[in-house]
C-alpha cells in the first residue's frame, strides 16, 4: 500500500496500480479514452493529464498522465489544478477537431463516453473553423455498424479486438490524422466477440446493428439484471426493453464472471424473444384440427380436465428453464414422474460432471479466475464454439505470461504495450486436443487431432504420467508419449494448472480421462489446480442438481402405457431424440400440455400450449458450469404494451395448473417462496436461499428502479390503447420496480444492478462508480452463489480405458462439432444470429475425401441414425481419417430429426450428380 | 508458437499471384529476423519493385507467407510513405518538401515539375511514366532543392533543367 | 551526394576523427584502405584489451553525445542496458534513418566511410553485450545502402564480424534493414517497432529499450555519428577526445557542422565541437546574392529559430539549450530576410503534421490544426486569436504533454517563430482584433 496526496486529501492506494486506476477507484473523476480496466494503459490519447509534485513543498509540478505514473508512497498529486484542467480541455478539443457533432443521429448518444468526458472537462466552444475529416464507412456485418467519422483514434478497438481477444480482421490502417479503424475490405467480423466493440469504443463508431434496427436511446430502456441463457457459462446481461421488444443486450459488469466481455451469441442471439410467431396466448388443439386460443381459465380448467382423465402423468423439465419451473413443475407431478427433459446419455454425462466437481479434490475456477491459470489442458472441447465465454479467459490465462515477464524486468502489468513487447509471443501453456482445428489453435503450445476416444486416452495418459497409480494407457506411440510428458511436466511446473473437458463430444471416457488428471493433480498436492467441465446449457448443472429422470425414461413411460399425460416444460423434445421416437411416445399420450415461449415441433403436438415468458418476461435461478446459482429478473411486464398475450412465467403456469388441477384457487406465490422450496428440497440446491436480495429488499425504503430516471413517454406510451395512464405493474417476487420509481444510484451497495448509471457517467463505463477498485468487484459482492465445494483429494481413478480408435471399412464415426452461432435451441431462432451461422456441411479429413474423390463444396450422401441426408463437404486439415463432423444444432434444420448423440457410425459417400435433392435436403 | 504457413500459389481474388521468386525473396527475409513480421515492410517493397505499388492482392498473399495477421500487414503498408497502395508511373518523382528546400525554391520547382507533367502532386501522368509525390528531407540539403527519381538523387534542379532531366527516364 | 568541404589535406587523423580518411572525389573507403588507416584497430583492442564495462567507462568519460539531435550521452545510455549472467544478449541498433529537416551529415558517412560505422557497431555491441547489429537505413539512401551492404560483406569476409570475430570467441553480426519511409522512425523506440515490421508507433518509455527494446531483449541504439566516434575514443582514449573540443565546449569531440539555405557555399565541415556559428557561416561563404541572414535554425527543423545575434555562440548542446532552442544535429538552415516565416514555419508544421505517426491526440489532431491556421496567416485570412491559439499549441505540442518528442519538436519552431517574429505573423489577420472571439462559433457547426 501506499498514501498518496490528491489535491490536499491524502488516501491509501495498492502501490502496485497507475496513478488514473488508483484515483478513479478512490472514486475521483478523471477523464480518460485510451485506458480501459481491462487492458491496461498505453498512454496514448494524453487525456488523464494530472499535475504531479516532487514533494509538499513544489508548488510548480509537472503534467504527468496518470495511466502511465506509477502509484509511489507519498506522492503529491492535483487532479484540479487550472494547467491540468486547460490542458485536458485541449486534449478534447483536439479530439473533437473531426468529430462529426452528430450526437442528436448518433445513437451512441446518452451512453457515450466521448459525452462524458467532454462534460467533464468543460470543453463547450468550437474554435475550429476548417474542413473537417471524413472517413467511407464499412459493412462490418449483421452485427456491428460502422461510423468512422466519429472516431477519436483511441485505439481500443484494436486493442480488444487483437490483443485481448485474438482477432485477426481488424486493424489500425493509415497514419498522422488519418488513422482508420476497419478491415481490410468491407465484410463481417469474423471475431466472436466482435459485439464488445460496441462497449469499448468510446464513442459511436462502432454500434450495435441489431439495436439500431429498432433503435432507444439508453434513458428510455427497461432493464433487469439478467443471466445469458445462450449457454452454460452464465455471464451476466443487462437487456433493455422498449414497447415490448427486447432492444439490445449490454454486458452487466461481475467482477467473478464475464468481467466487462461477452461473446456475441449472447449479446445478439436474443431476437427469439421478439420473434413475432411466438405463442402469446393459451392454445388448444383437437385431434388434426387446427389450433384455438382462449382465455387463460379455459385454458387451465382444459388442461386440467385433460390431465385428470390421464392415468398417470409425468413432467418433462427443461435445462434451458429456470430451476423454479423445472420444481414447479415436479412439484405438479410428483418428483417419481419428473424427468429432466435431458437424454439419457447427456444426464449421465452431466451427473458424473457434477461428482467431478465436487469429489475430484479441484475447484472449479470462476471465468475470472481462469484468467489466473498458467497451465490449461483442453480435452475435447472447441471452446470458442461450446462456451465462448470460456475461451476469452482462456486466451487472457495464457496472455498472463506477459505479465509474469514483465515483473520480471519491473513492468507494470498495467503498461499493456510493454508488457505485449516483452512477451511476444509467449504465452501460459495452452494444451488442445479435439477433433478439429479450432480458433485457440493459433496461442496453443500445442494442438493434437485427435478422435474422441483417443482425446480420452491421451487424458488417462497425462493422468498416469502425473501419477503413477492412475491407469495407464497402452500402445501409445512416441510421439504420443512425449506429448504427454511434456502436458504433465506443464500441468505439474504450474502454480495453477487447470483442465477442461465438457460435453461437446458426448464422451464420458473424456470426461473420466479428466477426472483422472483432476485427482492425479490432487494427489500431488496440486491444490490450486481447477477443473472446467462444460455443459451445454444455461441450466444443465441446475437441472443435474435437482435431480430427475432422463427424457429417454419419459418417453418410455408414454410408449409402455406406463403414462399417459405428460407436461412439457420449454423443451423441444425433438432436439434431443430421435423424431420417429418421439412420435411415437407422444402418440401415446392421451394429454400433452406444453409451456413453452416458442414455437416448436414440440409445442405443435400440445393439446394445450401455455405461452411461457423467456428469460426476459420470467425471473428464476440457473445454474452456471462453475456452479454458480444466479438468478435473473424479469425484464418487463408482457402485457403492459401489449395487454391481449397471456404470456406468464413457466413457474406460474404450473402453479395455476396444479392448482386447478387439484381444485384448488389459485394462490399468489412468489418467487422467494418458490426459490426457498427448490432449495428445500434438492440438498445440492440448499445454498440457494442465501442467494439473492429477497423481494422485501429495500435502499432507504425504496424499491430499486428498472427504468432511468429520465425514462420517457410513460404516460403517451400506451395512449392508442387507453388515454388513461394504466397503473405500473406490480412485482411483488423481486425488489425491482416496474418503473423509474426507486433507487438507482451507486453509493449504496447493491449486488443485482439492472443498470449503470452514475453522475456525469452514462457510458458503460459507469460500472467503475459500482466496483470496490475499477475492474475489480462489484462493491456489495458479485451475484451469484457457488454452489461447488471441492472435497479433498481423494477418490478412486476411473479404469475403463477405451481402445485406440480405428477408422473402420466403409463406416465413419459422425461426431458433432459444436457451433456457437445457432448452436442452441434459442439463439437459432434469432434473426441476426441466423446470418452468422455456418451452412450446414460435413467436415471430412482431406484424405478420406480424396480417396472418396470429394472436392471441397460436393455434395455428400450421409446415412447415419437411419437418416439419409445430402450436404455439402468441407475438407478439414484437422480431423482424423474416419471421422466426419456436423455441425451441431443447424444440422437438424437439414436432417429434420438428427439429434446429439454420443458414438454413432455412419455410411459417407459422394453423392449421385444426377441426385435430384438439392444439397442440404433430407431424404428418407 | 510459430505460425506455419503453407507453401503453394497464393491466387488471390483480384487476380493477383505471389511470384514464386518473390515469395522466395520474402521467406529468405523472414529467416533474418527472429519474428516474421519483421520481414513485413521487405515483403511490401520486394513486391512493389515487381509490380510498381503493392496489389490489393498481395496483402493477404504476403500475410499467408509470413503467418502473420492481414489487418497488421495493410497497417504496415498503410503507415509507410514509399509503400505505393496505388498504382504508380514507370517513374516515381519524389521532390524533397522539407525546410532547406522549402528555402531555396521548392514551391517553384514544384509548380514547373506540374505544369511540365500536366499533373498534380500525387498525380501520375496519363501515360503512365512518371507519379510526383513530395518526400521529407533527402539529407542532401547542400543540394536543394533536391528530386529523387527511381534511386537517383538530383540537386540543385532548376525548373528550366525539367525536360531534359526527364528525357533519361522512359 | 553531399560534400565534406576541407580539402583531404585539411584533414587529419588526429583532428579529424570522422572524415580524415575520406577522398576528395568521394568515393567510399573500401576494407582494404579502411585497415591500412588504423581501421578495426580499435575492435581487437577492445577484444584484447577492454571488458564490457571498461569499454562502456571509456565511452562515458569521453563525454560522446548523442549527434542524433537529444544530446544524450552514449556512455550513459550504455551503462543502463540489462546485461550480464541471466540478461539474454540483445541488440545494437544504428539509427541511420536521417530524416530531420536540414541534416545531412550520416549520409556522408554511410556513403563514403561505411567501415567506420560497422566498427563503431562492433564496438558498441561489445559494450552491450549484443548478439546482432541491425542498421536502420532510410529507403531513400539507395547509395549509402550499397556502400554498406558491401562493407559488410568485406568486413564478414575478413572475420570482424560472425561468429567467432578474428579469433576472439566472441560472435556479432550486423544486417542492414532499409525503412519504407516516415520521419517519425527515427524516434528510436518507434524505430524499434518499425524494424520489428509494425507500424512505426513510438513506445512508452520505461521501459527503456535498454531494459526491453527489439523483441522484447536489451537494445541501444545510437546514431550514425556517434557510433562512427566510438572507434577513435577506443583508440586514442577519452582525453584526446575531449581534448579536441578544446575550450570551445564541455562536449568532446569533433562535431559534422553544415549549413544549408542561401548560402555561397553550402556543405560540411568535421570542426571542433563548440565552433560557433559565425565560423560555420562564414566557411560556407555568407549569404548569397546579397541576401541578409533573418534568422537560422541551429540544427534541424525540430530545433527553434534563432537570430543573427546568436550566431556568436558555441554551438554545442548546452550553450543553444540556453537561448530556449537545441542545438539538435548541428547543421545550420538559414533563412534570408526576404523569406516568410509564416510559410517557412507552415512548412516545418506541415511536415511535423504530416509525419506524425497519430498515436496521440496533440500530435495527431494539434498539428493538423495549426497547418490550417498558418496557412490562413499566410493567405491573409487569419483571424484575431489565431497568435494566441498558436501559441497555446506550442505549450499543449510540448515535452511530457505528447507521447514522444515529435510535437515538442514542432512546436520548438513554431514557438521561437512567434517569438522572435510576430509582426510577420499579426500581418495575417485581417478581421480586427476582439471580433472574431465576440462571436464564438458554437459548438455543433462546420
Amino acid at each position: 500500500m501506499a498514501t498518496i496526496h490528491v489535491d490536499g486529501n491524502d488516501y491509501e492506494v495498492e502501490d502496485s496500480d497507475n496513478l488514473l486506476h488508483a484515483c478513479l477507484s478512490l472514486g475521483l473523476d478523471i477523464p480518460y479514452f485510451c485506458w480501459h480496466p481491462a487492458m491496461g494503459s498505453v498512454g496514448a490519447c494524453r487525456q488523464c493529464a494530472v499535475k504531479q509534485y516532487k514533494d509538499a513543498d513544489d508548488d510548480r509540478g509537472m503534467l504527468v498522465m496518470s495511466c502511465m505514473a506509477p502509484v509511489k508512497d507519498d506522492a503529491y498529486i492535483s487532479i484540479a489544478d487550472e494547467e491540468a484542467k486547460a490542458f485536458r480541455e485541449t486534449v478534447i478539443e483536439f479530439l473533437m477537431v473531426n468529430h462529426p457533432h452528430d450526437c442528436p443521429v448518433c445513437e451512441e448518444g446518452g451512453h457515450c463516453h466521448l459525452q462524458d468526458m467532454t462534460v467533464m472537462t468543460g470543453h463547450d466552444r468550437r474554435r475550429y473553423r476548417f474542413r473537417k475529416r471524413t472517413h467511407r464507412n464499412q459493412n462490418l456485418g449483421p452485427f456491428i455498424a460502422h461510423e468512422m467519422n466519429r472516431c477519436i483514434t483511441c485505439y481500443r478497438c484494436t486493442r480488444f479486438y487483437q490483443d485481448y481477444a485474438g482477432g485477426e480482421d481488424l486493424g489500425a490502417f493509415g497514419a498522422h490524422d488519418n488513422v482508420y479503424f476497419g478491415r481490410v475490405t468491407d465484410g463481417t467480423l469474423e471475431s466472436e466477440f466482435s459485439g464488445n466493440l460496441t462497449e469499448v469504443c468510446p464513442t459511436g463508431v462502432f454500434t450495435d446493428q441489431t439495436h439500431s434496427d429498432h433503435y432507444t436511446r439508453k434513458w428510455d430502456l427497461q432493464f433487469a439484471p439478467s443471466v445469458c441463457h445462450q449457454c452454460a457459462s452464465g455471464c451476466n446481461i443487462s437487456p433493455g426493453e422498449r414497447y415490448g421488444d427486447i432492444r439490445r443486450i449490454e454486458n452487466r459488469y461481475n467482477g467473478d464472471v464475464n468481467g466487462y466481455f461477452l461473446c456475441d451469441r449472447g449479446r445478439f442471439g436474443y431476437g427469439y424473444v421478439n420473434r413475432k410467431d411466438r405463442p402469446t396466448r393459451p392454445e388448444c388443439r383437437e385431434i388434426d384440427g387446427e389450433a384455438r386460443t382462449m382465455e387463460v381459465d379455459e385454458a387451465l380448467d382444459l388442461a386440467a380436465d385433460r390431465l385428470r382423465g390421464a392415468r398417470r402423468i409425468i413432467g418433462i423439465g427443461s435445462p434451458r428453464a429456470s430451476l423454479e419451473s423445472n420444481h414447479r413443475l415436479r412439484q405438479l407431478v410428483g418428483a417419481a414422474n419428473f424427468s429432466t427433459g435431458i437424454e439419457a446419455g447427456e444426464l449421465a454425462r452431466i451427473r458424473r460432471m457434477e461428482a467431478l466437481n465436487r469429489e475430484a479434490g479441484l475447484a472449479t475456477p470462476s471465468l475470472c479466475e481462469i484468467e489466473q491459470c498458467d497451465a490449461i489442458l483442453v480435452l475435447g472441447e472447441d471452446l470458442i464454439q461450446s462456451a465462448a465465454r470460456v475461451a476469452l479467459s482462456v486466451r487472457q490465462a495464457v496472455r498472463g505470461k506477459g505479465a509474469e515477464l514483465g515483473a520480471e524486468r519491473g513492468i507494470p502489468e498495467w503498461n499493456a504495450e510493454a508488457v505485449k513487447t516483452i512477451a511476444q509471443d509467449a504465452g501460459h501453456p495452452l494444451f488442445l486436443a479435439t477433433p478439429d482445428v479450432t480458433k485457440l489453435d493459433g496461442i496453443a503450445a500445442h494442438a493434437e487431432r485427435l478422435a474422441p476416444d483417443d482425446i480420452a486416452r491421451l487424458g488417462f495418459a497425462v493422468a498416469h504420467a502425473l501419477d503413477s497409480t492412475a491407469p495407464a494407457v497402452d500402445g501409445l506411440d512416441a510421439a504420443m508419449s512425449r506429448l504427454v510428458e511434456r502436458i504433465a511436466d506443464a500441468l505439474l511446473a504450474a502454480k495453477k494448472p487447470l483442465v477442461i473437458a465438457g460435453e461437446s463430444l458426448g464422451s464420458m471416457a473424456i470426461l473420466e480421462a479428466a477426472g483422472n488428471i483432476a485427482r492425479a493433480l490432487g494427489r500431488r498436492q496440486r491444490s490450486d489446480a481447477g477443473l472446467t467441465l462444460v455443459r451445454r446449457e444455461a441450466n444443465s448443472v441446475g437441472l443435474g442438481l435437482l435431480g430427475g429422470e432422463s427424457l429417454d425414461w419419459a418417453l418410455e413411460r408414454l410408449e409402455t402405457g406406463d403414462a399417459d399425460g405428460v407436461v412439457i416444460l420449454e423443451n423441444d423434445l425433438y432436439t434431443r431424440l430421435p423424431a420417429p421416437r418421439v412420435d411415437s411416445a407422444l402418440g401415446w399420450a392421451a394429454a400433452i400440455v406444453v409451456v413453452d415461449h416458442q414455437r416448436t415441433p414440440t409445442w405443435e403436438r400440445a393439446n394445450i400450449g401455455l405461452p411461457a415468458g423467456t428469460f426476459a418476461e420470467s425471473d428464476g435461478t440457473l445454474v452456471s458450469l462453475e456452479g454458480r446459482a444466479q438468478r435473473f429478473y424479469q425484464v418487463f411486464d408482457p402485457s403492459y404494451m401489449r395487454p391481449d398475450t397471456r404470456i406468464r412465467e413457466s413457474w406460474r403456469w404450473l402453479h395455476a395448473l396444479h392448482a386447478t388441477l387439484e381444485r384448488q384457487p389459485v394462490e399468489t406465490i412468489l418467487l422467494d417462496d418458490l426459490t426457498q422450496a427448490v432449495a428445500e428440497d434438492a440438498p445440492a440446491l440448499a445454498p440457494l436461499h442465501q442467494n439473492t436480495p429477497e423481494a422485501m429488499f429495500r435502499i432507504h425504503g425504496l424499491k430499486l428502479a428498472r427504468e432511468p430516471h429520465r425514462y420517457s413517454g410513460r404516460t403517451a406510451m400506451r395512449a392508442d390503447l387507453d388515454v388513461n395512464e394504466p397503473r405500473a405493474p406490480m412485482d411483488l417476487d423481486t425488489p425491482f420496480a416496474f418503473s423509474m420509481e426507486g433507487y438507482a444510484g451507486y453509493r449504496e451497495p447493491r449486488r443485482e444492478v439492472a443498470f449503470a448509471w452514475a453522475p456525469g457517467w452514462n457510458s458503460p463505463q459507469a460500472w467503475n462508480k459500482f466496483q470496490d477498485e475499477v475492474g475489480g468487484h462489484l462493491r456489495a459482492g458479485d451475484p451469484g452463489k457457488r454452489l461447488f465445494t471441492a472435497a479433498a483429494a481423494g477418490g478412486d481413478y476411473y479404469t475403463e480405458i477405451p481402445a485406440a480408435f480405428k477408422p473402420r471399412e466403409g463406416e465413419w464415426q459422425v461426431i458433432d462439432l459444436p457451433q456457437l452461432f445457432g448452436g442452441d435451441d434459442m439463439s437459432r431462432r434469432a434473426e441476426p444470429i441466423r446470418e452468422r451461422m455456418t451452412p450446414p456441411q460435413v467436415a471430412l479429413n482431406q484424405t478420406d475425401a480424396a480417396e472418396l474423390g470429394i472436392g471441397a463444396g460436393d455434395a455428400v450422401s450421409i446415412a447415419v441414425d437411419g437418416t439419409r441426408f445430402r450436404l455439402p463437404a468441407r475438407l478439414s486439415a484437422g480431423l482424423p481419417p474416419g471421422v466426419v463432423g456436423l455441425p451441431a444444432g443447424s444440422i437438424q434444420e437439414v436432417t429434420g430429426g438428427l439429434t446429439p448423440a454420443a458414438v454413432r457410425w455412419g455410411a459417407v459417400a459422394k453423392a449421385d450428380h444426377d441426385s435430384q435433392a438439392p444439397a442440404g435436403e433430407a431424404r428418407p | 508458437m510459430t505460425t506455419t504457413a503453407t507453401i503453394g500459389t497464393t491466387i488471390a481474388s483480384d487476380g493477383f499471384a505471389l511470384d514464386p521468386a518473390d515469395r522466395e525473396m520474402i521467406l529468405e527475409e523472414r529467416g533474418h529476423y527472429p519474428y516474421p513480421q519483421a520481414a513485413c515492410i521487405e515483403a511490401l517493397k520486394i513486391v512493389q519493385k515487381r509490380h510498381g505499388h503493392v496489389p490489393d492482392g498481395a496483402i493477404p498473399a504476403i500475410a499467408e507467407t509470413l503467418g502473420i495477421r492481414v489487418a497488421d500487414v495493410e497497417g504496415v503498408a498503410t503507415f509507410y510513405s514509399l509503400i505505393f497502395r496505388q498504382p504508380v508511373g514507370r517513374h516515381v518523382i519524389l521532390i524533397c518538401d522539407s525546410s532547406s528546400c522549402f528555402l531555396t525554391d521548392y514551391e517553384e520547382l514544384r509548380d514547373a515539375f506540374t505544369e511540365h507533367l500536366g499533373i498534380q502532386m500525387g498525380q501520375t501522368t496519363a501515360d503512365g511514366r512518371f507519379t510526383l509525390l513530395p518526400v521529407c528531407c533527402l539529407g542532401a540539403c547542400d543540394r536543394g532543392p533536391t528530386i529523387l527519381i527511381g534511386e537517383d538523387l538530383h540537386g540543385p534542379v532548376t525548373p528550366g533543367e525539367i525536360p531534359r532531366l526527364l528525357e533519361a527516364y522512359a | 551526394m553531399s560534400r565534406i568541404l576541407q580539402s583531404a589535406g585539411e584533414r587529419r587523423a588526429e583532428t579529424h576523427p570522422l572524415t580524415w580518411r575520406l577522398h576528395d572525389d568521394q568515393s567510399p573507403v573500401l576494407l582494404e584502405e579502411y585497415l591500412d588507416t588504423q581501421g578495426y584497430a580499435a575492435v581487437t583492442k577492445a577484444l584484447e584489451q577492454h571488458t564490457y564495462e571498461s569499454l562502456t567507462e571509456e565511452v562515458k568519460s569521453a563525454n560522446l553525445r548523442g549527434r542524433g539531435g537529444a544530446g544524450f550521452s552514449a556512455g550513459f545510455k550504455w551503462s543502463l542496458t540489462m546485461k550480464g549472467e541471466g540478461v539474454p544478449r540483445g541488440y545494437i541498433v544504428c539509427n541511420a534513418d536521417e530524416m530531420e529537416p536540414g541534416t545531412f551529415k550520416d549520409r556522408l558517412l554511410m556513403e563514403q566511410q561505411p567501415h567506420l560505422l560497422i566498427e563503431g557497431m562492433i564496438l558498441a555491441g561489445i559494450a552491450n553485450r549484443a548478439k546482432q547489429g541491425y542498421i536502420f537505413l532510410r529507403g531513400e539512401y539507395h547509395l549509402a545502402a550499397a556502400a554498406i551492404q558491401r562493407a559488410l560483406a568485406d568486413a564478414r569476409a575478413d572475420g570482424w564480424l560472425g561468429a567467432d570475430v578474428r579469433g576472439s570467441g566472441w560472435d556479432f553480426d550486423i544486417a542492414l534493414h532499409t525503412g519504407a519511409g516516415r520521419y517519425i522512425c527515427g524516434e528510436e523506440t518507434a524505430l524499434i517497432n518499425s524494424l520489428e515490421g509494425k507500424r512505426a508507433n513510438p513506445r512508452a518509455k520505461p521501459p527503456f529499450p535498454g531494459q526491453s527494446g527489439a523483441w522484447g531483449l536489451p537494445t541501444v541504439v545510437n546514431n550514425v555519428e556517434t557510433l562512427c566516434n566510438v572507434p577513435g575514443i577506443v583508440n586514442h582514449g577519452a582525453d584526446w577526445f575531449q581534448a579536441l573540443s578544446g575550450d570551445l565546449s564541455s562536449d568532446g569531440g569533433t562535431k559534422l557542422y553544415g549549413v544549408s539555405g542561401k548560402v555561397n557555399n553550402p556543405g560540411l565541415w568535421e570542426l571542433p565541437m563548440g565552433t560557433t556559428g559565425n565560423r560555420i557561416l562564414e566557411l560556407a561563404g555568407g549569404m548569397r546574392d546579397g541576401l541578409t541572414l533573418k534568422s537560422w535554425l541551429p540544427g534541424g527543423g525540430s530545433t527553434g529559430f534563432l537570430l543573427p545575434e546568436h550566431l556568436e555562440l558555441a554551438l554545442d548542446f548546452d550553450t543553444i539549450g540556453k537561448t530556449g532552442s537545441r542545438m539538435g544535429t548541428g547543421l545550420l538552415t538559414v533563412v534570408a530576410d526576404n523569406q516568410s516565416m509564416v510559410s517557412l514555419t507552415r512548412n516545418l508544421e506541415e511536415f511535423f503534421s504530416r509525419e506524425s505517426c497519430g498515436w496521440c491526440t496533440p500530435c495527431r489532431d494539434g498539428l493538423p490544426w495549426s497547418v490550417k491556421l498558418l496557412r490562413a496567416l499566410e493567405a491573409g485570412e487569419g483571424e484575431a486569436g489565431d497568435i494566441e491559439l498558436l501559441e497555446q499549441m506550442a505549450r499543449d505540442l510540448g515535452p511530457g504533454k505528447t507521447f514522444c518528442a515529435h510535437a515538442p519538436g514542432a512546436a520548438m519552431p513554431l514557438a521561437s517563430a512567434i517569438h522572435y517574429f510576430r509582426d510577420e505573423f499579426e500581418r495575417g489577420i485581417t478581421r480586427p482584433k476582439g471580433e472574431a472571439h465576440a462571436d464564438p462559433i458554437p459548438v455543433g457547426s462546420v
